[in-house]
């Protein structure tokens, strides 16, 4: 095969076939390339559109981006199916088979370790959200909105107003410490029952077009077999203060967790 | 139950992961375009972009 090689993924040897029909970036399948114990997951892709130059345009465009992003993740997550995976960072291209190999056995130790300390595990992303205050400026307590006929503002004083506009601003920031400290409260448990976290940047509302404003996006790795008992843990949590919102994502590869190998030794963990 | 069971996961979710997530190699045998830095200039400019452009050029399946 000519063009380049994209890799998505570094393995050990799952000992079976990726689905027939599954593709990759640029529309071709992935295979399998073995290099002593280790196997990369690689797609051969035109230089046209992966070398340096056309590459670092593409990055920019949203459509192939995310067109690209969603077909090394199809890729993953077969690889999920019947191993822990290794995933590469998004765009990861070699010249040819045999820069692949070098790469792997340049960094062969580390794999082995890292995808030691990976194995059996998968990540969940959980997501708070405080809802943002598009509801109505009153608490519903004092005042129910139906039944007590105020006329708006224009009757009330300068006084008034600006009292209100304190009130509001009260409320408002009670919200944001409430959302923070539950936060802080469903990171702390969740760190305590996973192996290793990692918080990512708040999502930026406009990407996301979700609602309300992301004051907690963190990873947990999580062993496959105690997951049921993660997402029950999340599940018991998240109903606990109003006007707050838990998303849960999942299970993922552990993206999150592959960057750190290279590191210095002496992070074995508990 | 709000936990969101999405069919297609949200390009955010993915992209906190591909562009921040996975093993980055770097030296002379890769192209050299799996650098860090690069991808996240790209996400921001990306962000503005998207800020910019109101109508989002992917939809989200329910």
């Amino acid at each position: 095969m000519s063009g380049l090689r994209y890799v998505y993924a570094i393995c050990r040897p799952f000992g079976s076939t990726l689905p027939a029909q599954l593709t990759g970036v640029a529309g071709v399948p992935p295979k399998q390339l073995t290099h002593h114990g280790l196997i990369a997951i690689v797609s051969a892709v035109p230089e046209e559109d992966f070398a340096e130059e056309p590459l670092r345009a593409h990055l920019e465009d949203l459509d192939w981006l995310t067109e690209t992003a969603r077909a090394h993740h199809s890729v993953i997550d077969a690889l999920t199916v019947v191993t822990s995976p290794l995933p590469l960072r998004l765009a990861t291209v070699f010249r040819d088979d045999s820069g692949v190999r070098t790469m792997m056995e340049a960094h062969e130790e580390a794999f082995l370790r890292t995808l030691d300390r990976l194995d059996g595990r998968v990540e969940w992303g959980v997501k708070v959200y405080a809802e943002s205050e598009e509801t109505p400026e009153e608490t519903p307590e004092e005042t129910p909105v139906s039944e007590k006929r105020t006329p708006p503002v224009k009757s009330g004083s300068g006084r008034d107003y600006l009292r209100q506009r304190r009130r509001q601003r009260r409320a408002h920031e009670e919200k944001w410490e409430r959302a923070e400290e539950f936060a802080r409260r469903l990171h702390g448990a969740l760190s305590r029952f996973a192996e290793d976290t990692r918080i990512h940047a708040p999502q930026n509302a406009a990407l996301s077009r979700a609602s309300g404003r992301n004051v907690l996006n963190a990873a947990y790795l999580v062993p496959r077999s105690d997951s049921e008992e993660f997402v029950e843990l999340v599940d018991r949590t998240k109903d606990e203060e109003a006007g707050l919102r838990v998303e849960l994502t999942g299970p993922w590869a552990a993206y999150s967790f592959s960057g750190s190998f290279g590191a210095p030794e002496g992070e074995a963990g508990p | 139950m709000t936990v969101v069971e999405r069919r297609e996961i949200a390009l955010v979710d993915l992209l906190d992961r591909l562009l921040a997530g996975g093993v980055v190699i770097t030296g002379d045998l890769t192209l050299r375009i799996a650098d860090v830095d690069l991808v996240r200039i790209d996400l921001n400019a990306l962000i503005s972009s998207v800020n910019e452009q109101v109508r989002s050029p992917w939809q989200e399946v329910p």
